[in-house]
């Protein structure tokens, strides 16, 4: 889960790290009046779960109240790269001295923590570490150990010797984060020194782990600020998981490897994937049923390709789900249907008993993908 | 011979009196597996079917001379579950469990660097050696004994692709699931050396997916050590970034852990990359003619 820039520097303040006066506005009328607050002038940042901003509008330095108001009406009307804007961040301005770059994560490679710091900031700091891989300092904690005093030095030695302690501090805190909040990433871009020798965290990137967000119910909480699609509410309700994509084949599988492949070979058969959805292991009529209204609610939707190898799952009760499904949603569209494994004869019977007009049956994932695709095409160019 | 688990392992379950742990304790036992213990804190003395429960991962070794342990716990659990069996000197264990927190998972990959214990998964289908030993929940049937190694970080995915290998006549030595998450044990380096190892695999499939580095390591690996045939396989080409896929570690970040990226790093090194399963499944005929 990603956060908000603000959430992210709500627990970096809470962790002691220092970051500037802010506050968060809903509206153009809330950014001019904390302007106002702030002393007349300040920075609007677009609050979205993407990166890019500085470069895409998404943060404007305003002169005055008027300013801050126009450029978080801007913001609130136009959302950013696609995502809508809900609300904006309104910032004191600070003097800058000097710009770095400081993160902590959690390394899948090594299983290992990952400290790195470079000497200068609002860098993307995965070209930084091809181009001039001398720029940016890394070292690795073991999770067992944790952070030690020689780790911190080497982050920071780089550093002028009037940020060191500031940063060395910052590292800490951060890494703090990292390991108490049950974060995959704590990312700060840029970390700045002032003018007066204080080290601030001008920006937050914070990931938390989303198998962890049960022991960390205040963090779950936080999720109520998304903007929510209101299918991928429904999924998630269900248990499924479900993400929207730009197509047209609507896709439907068991397990999270077997669903990517599945829409890999959609493409490949010259269509669109609509969506991946996984109905997970040992998926029961009800949560089969479930995932077809989930899917046929897309109106992009132009045919449906059910993929499943049953494991745990049975294919008799994926049919029975198919079917009581459609009793409850009118298939605008044809169901493609490929089922194997576990029960298979059994489920390919029950559906060529009940003779679903709707319903395609197909031998292999191939060439239900197939019929799949050449369907969709013919239902853009036929429906509407 | 197959690699991790064969006719000679001895299966402790952790977690056998669960709904889970009943239902595939019985089913890998009524597969031919040694299923000789299981463990359940609370239920010493009690037994699944004939499988006798201890409080202990060690009184488990002790009483049955159980080496291998096959992991249900719940994912609170689940990593001291992990421990408990390496402390109890076991070689392998395998870990189903879906969802522990990737921190969990890391302090306890940490331990078990300095222990001689192996873990597969967590959050993985577990490992079969077709006709000898199933440790996991993949469905046995679907499998045919042969000389093909499998690894993969897929469940479902792997048994469409064991599948389309068994459906042509070609069988497996051991089928490994390494699982889907982004801190785990074995990795395809790992099976890898296992697999060149093996006098009885000729040939390695390499199932990836998106996110992470595992399959530019394995490409890595192959161009130095490898000298048996590889073909890929990688999910994802059509996943966008930044959108977790199912898996916990199933998420391209940045321009980082591409299913594009991971297909050339294997081509580079010679590994031919099947486009579909099914393309796979003949890339291996080609090869095992």
């Amino acid at each position: 889960m990603d956060l908000y820039e603000h959430q992210g520097k709500e627990l970096f303040a809470a962790a002691g790290i220092p970051v500037p006066r802010g506050i968060v506005a809903v509206g153009p009328q809330g950014a001019r009046e904390a302007t106002e607050q702030l002393g007349g002038r300040s920075v609007v940042k677009a609050q979205v779960q993407a990166g890019g901003r500085g470069k895409g509008g998404g943060v404007v330095v305003a002169d005055s109240p008027e300013e801050a108001e126009a450029a978080a009406a801007r913001m609130l009307a136009e959302g950013f790269k696609g995502l809508p804007v809900t609300r904006v961040l309104v910032e004191e301005r600070v003097p800058i001295a000097r710009e770095f770059y400081a993160a902590f994560l959690l390394d899948r490679s090594t299983g290992r923590y990952l400290g790195m710091v470079a000497a200068e900031g609002g860098v993307d700091v995965e070209e930084l570490a091809r181009t001039r891989p001398e720029a940016l300092r890394r070292v690795h904690v073991d999770p067992m150990l944790g952070l030690r005093d020689y780790h911190v030095r080497r982050l920071v030695g780089h550093l002028p010797a009037e940020a060191r302690e500031g940063a060395a501090e910052v590292v800490r805190r951060l890494h703090a984060v990292l390991v108490e909040r049950d974060a995959m990433l704590v990312e700060v871009n840029p970390l700045v020194l002032l003018e007066d020798g204080g080290v601030v965290a001008l920006d937050a990137k914070v990931t938390i782990d989303d198998n962890a967000l049960g022991r960390q119910p205040e963090l779950e909480r936080l999720r109520a600020a998304f903007p929510i699609d209101p299918v991928e509410a429904r999924a998630k309700e269900a248990g499924l998981q479900y993400v929207k994509l730009e197509g047209e084949v609507g896709i439907i599988g068991n397990g999270a490897g077997l669903v990517m492949s599945t829409l890999d070979v959609v493409q490949r058969a010259g269509a669109r994937p609509a969506n991946f959805l996984d109905i997970g292991g040992g998926a029961s009529a009800e949560v089969m049923a479930t995932a077809l209204e989930v899917v046929l609610s897309d109106p992009s939707v132009r045919a449906v390709l059910v993929n499943v190898f049953g494991g745990i799952t049975r294919c008799d009760l994926v049919a029975r789900g198919i079917l009581s499904a459609l009793e409850r949603v009118e298939a605008r569209v044809p169901l493609v249907v490929r089922l194997d494994g576990t029960n298979a004869a059994e489920g390919r019977r029950i559906l060529e008993e009940a003779g679903h007009p709707r319903v395609v049956p197909a031998a292999t994932m191939l060439e239900a993908a197939e019929r799949a695709a050449e369907l969709a095409r013919a239902g853009v160019g036929g429906e509407r | 011979m197959a690699v991790l688990v064969d006719r000679t392992t001895r299966v402790v379950v952790q977690g056998i009196t669960g709904r889970e742990g009943t239902f595939h304790s019985l089913r890998n036992r009524a597969y031919g597996t040694q299923v000789v213990a299981g463990v359940t804190p609370g239920k010493a003395g009690r037994d699944v079917e004939g499988i006798p429960v201890f409080d202990t991962v060690v009184d488990a070794v002790l009483e049955t001379g159980a080496d291998t342990s096959l992991i249900f716990v719940p994912a609170r659990f689940a990593p001291e579950a992990i421990l408990e069996a390496a402390d109890a000197g076991l070689r392998l264990a395998v870990c189903i469990t879906e969802g522990i927190p990737v921190h969990d998972m890391a302090r306890v990959a940490s331990y078990l660097r300095g222990t001689a214990m192996r873990l597969v998964g967590p959050n993985c289908p577990g490992v079969i050696s077709p006709g000898q030993a199933n440790v996991g929940i993949i469905p046995g049937e679907i499998c045919a004994p042969g000389r093909v190694g499998l690894v993969s970080r897929s469940g479902t995915l792997t048994y469409q692709i064991v599948h389309e290998l068994t459906q042509r006549g070609i069988g497996q030595s051991t089928c490994i699931g390494m699982g889907g998450d982004p801190v785990h044990g074995i990795g395809f380096v790992e099976a890898l050396e296992l697999f060149e190892a093996d006098a009885d695999t000729d040939l390695v499939v390499l199932i990836g997916e998106i996110g992470g580095d595992d399959e530019e390591r394995a490409a890595s690996f192959i161009a130095e050590r490898v000298t048996k045939p590889v073909v890929g396989y990688i999910a994802g080409f059509t996943a966008p970034p930044g959108k977790r896929m199912g898996h916990a570690g199933a998420i391209v970040t940045g321009s980082s852990g591409t299913a594009q990226a991971k297909a050339e790093a294997l081509e580079a090194v010679g590994v031919p990359v099947g486009r579909t399963p099914t393309e796979v499944a003949e890339l291996v005929r080609e090869r095992m003619s």
